[in-house]
């Protein structure tokens, strides 16, 4: 039951990178390196502000802003400099490990004895259920801090998915659709193309970092080598979504963004404690997204070649 | 309306592939005046086009729109002057994004995007009226990804789009060169039925002869990035197709001689 509670937990703020890889890769059609970088940012800034007492509201935000400037700054080599977007997106990563290292101070900064918005969770629910520590949950024994941080991330998780259909559903939010579907369109329209993908990667980058300051708190440190690989995470569980879902509508589409991170971090748990080596974990990750990415193609040339030979018997007859 | 002086553009300057796209146009539209222009392949006729809607900055030369001097804006800045319709249908929508959402960033054209709402009930009111006076069947599929319409369909409503805020000029780049006959047939009649109602200046590129004749109220013929026919009033009513072909026959003839002769001839007696 811990499993579960803690791979939800995990999924569920994990979401919100993977909110953030779909506004780059799938609303702006721009593969964002950023993202690894952008998240150990967001959980560095964090964690270095919760150790010199500034209040977890506070330092959480501050993380999301942190990552909110490096994606700007993505999308300004990309435009101002016309730097290819994947070059633009490896430049800022790679120069944000080391500022990562300099926010720190060090590679690793754990929190375990510094208030943060997991303790912070844990007490609210405490005081709730009156200063019992275990519940029983549906014949289950959960621990109240298990639960309170599930409720906690939920919550974030709902808001931040509420305030994005709601923004993209703005005038400003329209044109940030229509700047990734057809920029050609919406430039004759008067919309500055280069002004929207700059917004659009400072708002996925703050979400980024955002999962990676709730990340850190609920894991108690963050650590300079946090970010490896979470572009590739966040675009599966942003493919399984879709997937899931099987639409392109906007409210079905961030949803599904929700739950395939949920999911993937569930199937990511049963096969570690099924005995996968987690050294392998990135590898499977990656020919994962590789098989997910070409399967529609491949899929659909079956399909064809199966027709023709259909046609083609039918013909002969 | 549209003041153009002197303009040029050498694409790929110095290299092999070096194109000299416009050589010096100089033309002036009055507002409210239809302009229809030809040429064959490579005249120069779209990168006019293009050049004015912002799509590259000129070499040389002044755009003035509307009384301002528009030549260093760029694209989404013009826009706010310009409606435009382009040749491929899958240019001018948004693909994966509904048929209202579409109009909604119409009919905000050239206007700043901040966070009110994108549709309200009053503008879908309104795209539901027009877009049933295009008989198209399109009024109860507002909430569909225009991607799923016919190319026809996404030309009208292009069209629609581009007029939606009465622009100070009115681009068309043979917008019905990709549609079948028929539905050509029916997007020239929106586009007359709209340039009239509206009283659009309008500048319009097109391949067809046919058009070229029955459209506009002007007709520039453009050649090797030139300007080297402008038939106004009663000559472009009196004009027929034969005319025209008549007039694409002796351009081809002059380009018969080598480009030297041809220039020096040009210089003696033009």
């Amino acid at each position: 039951m811990n499993l579960l509670l803690g791979s939800f937990t995990i999924g569920l703020i994990l979401a919100l990178l993977a909110l953030g890889v779909y506004i780059s890769f799938r609303i702006f059609n721009f593969p964002d390196m950023t993202a690894d970088g952008s998240i150990t940012l967001g959980a560095a800034v964090a964690a270095i502000l919760l150790v010199h007492g500034v209040a977890p509201i506070g330092a959480t935000l501050a993380g999301a802003a942190a990552g909110a400037a490096a994606g700007a700054v993505t999308g300004l080599l990309h435009t101002r400099f016309r730097i290819n977007g994947l070059l633009a997106g490896i430049l800022v990563m790679t120069a944000l490990y080391s500022l990562n290292l300099h926010v720190m101070g060090r590679s690793n900064v754990p929190l375990l004895s510094t208030a943060t918005l997991a303790k912070e969770a844990e007490a609210i629910g405490l005081a709730a259920l009156g200063g019992q520590t275990v519940f029983n949950c549906f014949g289950w024994e959960v621990s109240v801090s298990d639960m309170a941080m599930l409720v906690f991330a939920c919550m974030a998780v709902v808001v931040v998915c509420i305030g994005l259909y709601l923004f993209f559903r703005t005038n400003l939010g329209t044109a940030m659709r229509a700047t990734g579907d057809n920029p050609q369109m919406i430039r004759a329209l008067g919309v500055n193309t280069d002004t929207m993908i700059v917004i659009g990667l400072a708002l996925s980058n703050g979400l980024i970092a955002l999962s990676g300051a709730l990340l850190a708190q609920y894991q108690g440190f963050a650590d300079v080598q946090m970010g490896i690989g979470m572009l590739v995470w966040g675009l599966a569980s942003v493919i399984i979504g879709e997937a899931l879902v099987r639409s392109r509508g906007l409210a079905m589409t961030i949803v599904g963004a929700v739950m395939g991170s949920v999911l993937f971090r569930l199937m990511v748990a049963i096969a570690l404690r099924w005995g996968l080596n987690p050294n392998d974990l990135k590898l499977i990750t990656a020919v994962f997204v590789f098989v997910a990415l070409i399967l529609p193609g491949l899929t659909a040339r079956i399909q064809r070649r199966k027709e023709a030979v259909v046609m083609s018997s039918l013909t002969s007859k | 309306m549209l003041k153009i002086k002197g303009l040029q553009k050498t694409f790929n300057a110095g290299s092999p592939d070096e194109v000299q796209a416009l050589r010096g146009v100089d033309l002036h539209i009055e507002g409210g005046s239809f302009v229809v222009v030809i040429g064959s392949n490579g005249s120069g006729k779209s990168t006019l086009l293009n050049a004015v809607a912002g799509g590259f900055l000129p070499d040389a030369g002044q755009i003035k729109l509307a009384g301002r001097n528009v030549t260093r804006w760029p694209e989404y800045r013009r826009a706010k002057l310009i409606g435009r319709v382009f040749q491929n249908p899958f240019s001018g929508t948004a693909p994966h994004m509904t048929i209202a959402e579409n109009l909604a960033l119409a009919a905000h054209r050239g206007q700043a995007h901040g966070f009110g709402w994108a549709l309200s009930r009053h503008l879908r009111q309104a795209f539901c009226e027009r877009i049933r006076a295009l008989a198209m069947g399109l009024e109860d599929r507002l909430d569909n990804e225009i991607g799923t319409l016919s190319g026809g369909q996404r030309q009208a409503l292009t069209l629609l789009m581009a007029t939606w805020l009465k622009p100070r000029l009115l681009l068309l780049d043979e917008h019905t060169a990709a549609l079948d006959p028929k539905t050509a047939d029916q997007v020239i009649h929106l586009t007359k039925a709209i340039v009239a109602g509206e009283g659009l200046t309008t500048l319009m590129v097109t391949h067809s002869m046919h058009q070229a004749v029955n459209l506009g109220d002007r007709l520039i013929m453009m050649h090797q990035g030139r300007i080297i026919r402008d038939i106004t009033a009663v000559a472009k009513k009196r004009l027929r197709a034969e005319d025209l072909l008549e007039q694409f026959n002796e351009v081809r003839r002059a380009e018969q001689l080598d480009p030297g002769t041809a220039e020096m001839l040009r210089a003696l007696y033009v």
